[in-house]
């Protein structure tokens, strides 16, 4: 009889599954993560694989991560580092050792501990037989052998059945964590629909998992971890990427427009297209590209054609569109680009996050080229500020860049999901009446009119040649092309009118502001929350519009006497701001394709504030 | 919102001049550029297209041609170099409804936008483009183009280019074009009669026109546009048509397997008969491939007229075909229900 094993309540815990790129780690963690917030708990998640699909097997640079950070508590980050590490081989391991929690759990998977294994991790001697693990807690469990041996008699073959290890991994996490089976079974029984025989042995596999845990000896403890008291309502668990599908086509429902996509595949924002592909009942219209530049000029013809036209990318496509950028830009059409920052350049780190966009999204084009820049701050935000870029576009005739990055599109969290009639209301304009047309009139925001092909009566022709103002004849006129240049330099300041002020979390002035902009927010907000439990006044502000700046962005940082901002570049909004506002700013920046650890933050907010605790 | 275009969308009872379809801008082409005669041509034969002023676009890339637009008093969008069949593929799914025309030059078509040109034919995306092909980068000045003969010496290649040149005809027809035909600025009629071939034409058009350039390649399709050496040059097209050509159309093309020769049909040795009867609806590519490659032979005349046309389904159709479909088996959109999809649950 196993003896009653001891539960013990936790309030946060931060879990890392790892192992080879084809062990299925993505798909633990996602699952992890969606019975998790089906618990109630808040979470974030960190997915970190190699640009490789099937990376060489075994070895270090090969090992696939997801990183799961959830609690009874609000939290912010995926979580700097794990408590518990579950380890499909020596590798996994190896890469993983020096982020782990001090007295971090292991669970590894002895099986995968023999001689080639450990040669291909490059281990002289086995880490399980020496020190090497010393100062953590390791739970050897022969995963492979015990899923084998529950599928014992099963009609797979033994590859196969060595596929189903990954489920008898999440089984003894769920046991191990005190979370139900039900919506992993659900999953299985869904997602194998056709192949009964892997209903089976996947359910056979996670259910023995469940039970090692119940039985063995090994395991004394279980973890409970309460819900979150998130405010009420209705959620889901949601990616940066797939909330950026949704708010383009809330986008596409509260304007009226028919969303129309042009797109070339490209990590980490791949996704995007392949989730609107799936909205087609929705009139959504989605184009796989010959190549970036037919992705944005298809979306040109289209937004020419009058739709809600976007077109996704990430850092190296940013750079292939930058021409047509400019044309939407002097044809004055409404266009959003997404961009989904990776590490660069070059194609540097694609499967990794970055910042590093920033200064090519503002100003990377020939010319005076102003367009408005916007920053999503974690994965649901996404939603919001899709469906932002979209209306500024629309309201300003005029090309929007979304930033968002490869942690926000990739890492997931609870959104509280908004009705549909709480959703901002996107207003159209297309011209239709003659009288008085000319493709160059100015509204009062300066926009031209949207005038469609199709209209009769308003045939006219816009292109990338400099046009007079007004009448939109081809002119080389000198004082037009200056009045032109003002003019879209002027529309693009216009919009300070249409965004919101940024807010301060804490005090309006005092010593340290803690400035961020983009994915950064939930490093920061922890940072400082630590902070201030420390006893440090740290105020924190976020900026989620990049180009304009809000109104009051001067003023807000002009209160405190330190502005500290965190970025994954070497110092681009950094850059800005003091050009701007001539005001000295303090940096930190780590580039490690991955997101700042809140430590980092929180140490540099003590370096710069020293003694100033109120202790 | 768009409905699925048919082509009766697009008829008008309206009476159109040609000078409907002219703009006040000014036209700045060189004087004496062969541009002037395409723009007659097309503003010629435009009122007999049977389409609307307001359902036509023009889009272009960038050179001499691709100010074409400007001068058509229809919807247009004068754009960036070689992007054209790009965004005039981004307009036509979007409102299938348009009449959609890409005016563009054989670098900006077969050079910087090779790639945009090969996937709009392979897709078959109902838009008409229309290739001024001089042979020459005019609007840079005169250097050798894609099209331009191997050794042509230009100011880019004082010394001759070591480069092939594409044939535009063969590229088109590898790429999947539906319609592919060559025409000659100096037979506006001719031109004219191609040009609402490709209108009527459901797929993507392909129109090479020899277009010369007086200023930087002056005389680089005198051969064939010439009276004196035109007939003996070109042989031009008709379907079911034996295959003559020459001053006294006593020459024709016999077929010896999937070997074309030159004949002479006043010797005795062979008859109009005997001659190669052109099909421009063959299924098969192989003749129109081997058409398109007289070009490159010694002493085979230039083909002029339809090459090829056949019937395939467009991208655009397709396109909302599947919409359509999904919509059907799906039911319509509902941004709630998606919304609240997947995993939810309730904090009370």
């Amino acid at each position: 009889m196993p003896k009653e094993k001891e539960v013990q309540s936790l309030s946060e815990v931060t879990v890392r599954f790892a192992g080879d790129s084809g062990d299925g780690m993505q798909l633990t963690g996602s699952q992890f993560s969606d019975t998790t917030a089906l618990m109630g708990n808040d979470l974030s998640t960190l997915p970190d694989y190699p640009a490789e699909i099937r990376a060489p097997i075994g070895t270090v640079y090969g090992v696939s991560g997801f990183q799961l950070h959830f609690s009874s508590t609000d939290i912010h980050t995926p979580g700097d580092r794990p408590d518990v590490l579950v380890a499909m081989n020596p590798a996994a391991v190896k890469k993983n050792l020096s982020e782990l929690k001090p007295g971090a759990t292991i669970i590894v998977n002895t099986d995968a501990f023999d001689r080639k294994n450990l040669q291909l991790a490059k281990y002289e001697t086995n880490p399980l037989e020496d020190d090497s693990y010393e100062g953590f807690e390791v739970f050897p469990v022969p995963i492979a052998s015990l899923t084998a041996k529950a599928l014992e008699g099963s009609s797979l073959s033994p590859k196969e059945v060595s596929r189903c290890k990954n489920f008898f991994a999440l089984g003894l996490m769920y046991w191990l964590f005190d979370r139900p089976l039900d919506q992993t079974l659900n999953w299985i029984q869904r997602k194998f629909s056709k192949t009964p025989e892997f209903v089976d042995a996947n359910t056979k596999a996670l259910t023995a998992g469940y039970n090692y845990g119940e039985n063995t000896e090994i395991f004394n403890t279980r973890y409970s971890i309460e819900p979150a008291k998130l405010p009420k309502g209705t959620y889901r668990s949601i990616s940066g990427n797939e909330a950026t599908a949704l708010g383009f086509l809330a986008a596409s429902v509260k304007s009226g427009l028919p969303l129309f996509l042009g797109s070339y595949p490209i990590t980490p924002a791949t996704e995007i297209l392949q989730y609107l592909s799936n909205y087609k009942n929705f009139g959504v219209k989605t184009v796989q590209a010959e190549d970036e530049i037919a992705g944005i000029t298809s979306a040109i013809g289209a937004s020419f054609a009058g739709n809600l036209a976007i077109t996704t990318t990430s850092g190296p496509g940013l750079a292939l569109k930058t021409e047509a950028i400019g044309l939407a830009l002097m044809t004055e059409l409404p266009l959003v680009i997404i961009d989904v920052q990776r590490g660069g350049p070059s194609t540097g780190l694609p499967t990794k996050t970055e910042q590093a966009d920033l200064l090519q999204a503002i100003y990377g084009r020939n010319g005076e080229a102003p367009v408005a820049v916007l920053a999503a701050s974690t994965p649901s935000d996404c939603f919001t500020m899709a469906m932002e870029a979209s209306k500024l576009a629309i309201k300003y005739m005029s090309p929007v860049i979304l930033l968002t990055d490869g942690y926000l599109a990739n890492g997931s969290e609870p959104w509280k999901i908004p009705h549909v009639n709480e959703l901002p209301e996107i207003p159209v304009k297309f011209r239709t009446e003659k009288e008085g047309f000319a493709p160059y009139l100015r509204d009062e925001n300066l926009s031209r009119p949207w005038a469609k092909p199709g209209t009769p009566g308003l045939e006219h022709r816009i292109g990338g040649l400099e046009k007079a103002n007004i009448s939109g004849t081809v002119s080389y006129d000198p004082d037009n092309h200056d009045l032109m240049i003002n003019l879209r330099a002027q529309k693009v300041k216009n919009m300070v009118n249409d965004i919101p002020d940024l807010t301060v979390d804490g005090d309006m002035e005092g010593e340290l502001l803690v400035l961020g902009w983009g994915g950064t927010l939930g490093a920061i907000k922890e940072a400082v929350i630590k902070a201030r439990q420390a006893g440090y006044n740290v105020s924190q502000a976020h900026l989620k519009y990049l180009n304009p700046l809000p109104k009051n962005t001067e003023y807000v940082l002009k209160g405190f006497k330190n502005v500290l901002l965190p970025e994954i570049n070497l110092g681009q909004l950094a850059k800005i701001l003091r050009s701007e506002f001539l005001i000295p700013i303090k940096q930190l920046n780590i580039m490690r394709g991955l997101p700042f650890r809140v430590s980092d933050i929180e140490d540099k907010i003590k370096e710069i504030l020293g003694g100033k605790n109120n202790d | 919102m768009i409905d699925n275009g048919t082509k009766e969308n697009l008829t008008t009872e309206i009476k159109y001049s040609s000078k409907d379809f002219a703009t006040s801008q000014d036209v700045r082409w060189c004087p004496g550029c062969g541009d002037y005669a395409i723009l007659a041509a097309m503003q010629r034969i435009a009122p007999e297209l049977g389409i609307k002023k307001e359902k036509m676009v023009w889009v272009s890339g960038i050179g001499c041609s691709s100010r074409f637009p400007y001068y058509m008093e229809t919807y247009g969008m004068h754009s960036i170099h070689g992007r054209a069949p790009a965004i005039a593929t981004g307009v036509k799914i979007n409102n299938p409804d348009l009449s959609v025309w890409v005016a563009t030059g054989d670098g900006d078509l077969l050079s910087i936008g090779g790639n945009h040109f090969i996937h709009a034919c392979r897709r078959n995306i109902d838009i008409n483009i229309l290739l001024f092909n001089n042979k020459i980068y005019g609007l840079t000045k005169g250097q050798y183009s894609p099209t331009s003969e191997k050794g042509k010496k230009t100011k880019s290649t004082p010394f001759g280019s070591v480069d092939f040149p594409f044939n535009p005809l063969s590229l088109s027809i590898g790429a999947g074009a539906s319609f592919i035909a060559r025409a000659l600025d100096r037979d506006p009629k001719h031109l004219q009669s191609i040009i609402k071939r490709a209108a009527a034409h459901k797929g993507t058009s392909f129109i090479e026109i020899y277009q010369n350039c007086n200023i930087f390649n002056d005389g680089a399709f005198e051969l064939y546009t010439e009276k004196e050496s035109k007939a003996d040059n070109t042989i031009m097209l008709e379907h079911g048509k034996p295959m003559v050509f020459g001053k006294n159309m006593d020459k024709g093309i016999v077929l010896d397997g999937l070997t074309p020769k030159i004949v002479r049909i006043d010797e005795g040795e062979f008859s109009v008969n005997d001659l190669w009867v052109h099909d421009e609806f063959d299924k098969s590519p192989a003749r129109a491939s081997l058409l398109a490659e007289f070009q490159e032979l010694e002493g085979f005349p230039h083909p002029v007229g339809v090459i090829r046309e056949i019937n395939k389904t467009t991208y655009d159709e397709e396109f909302h075909a599947q919409i359509n479909n999904v919509k059907k088996q799906k039911g319509e959109g509902d941004l709630k229900k998606l919304l609240f999809s997947g995993n939810i649950w309730t904090v009370n």
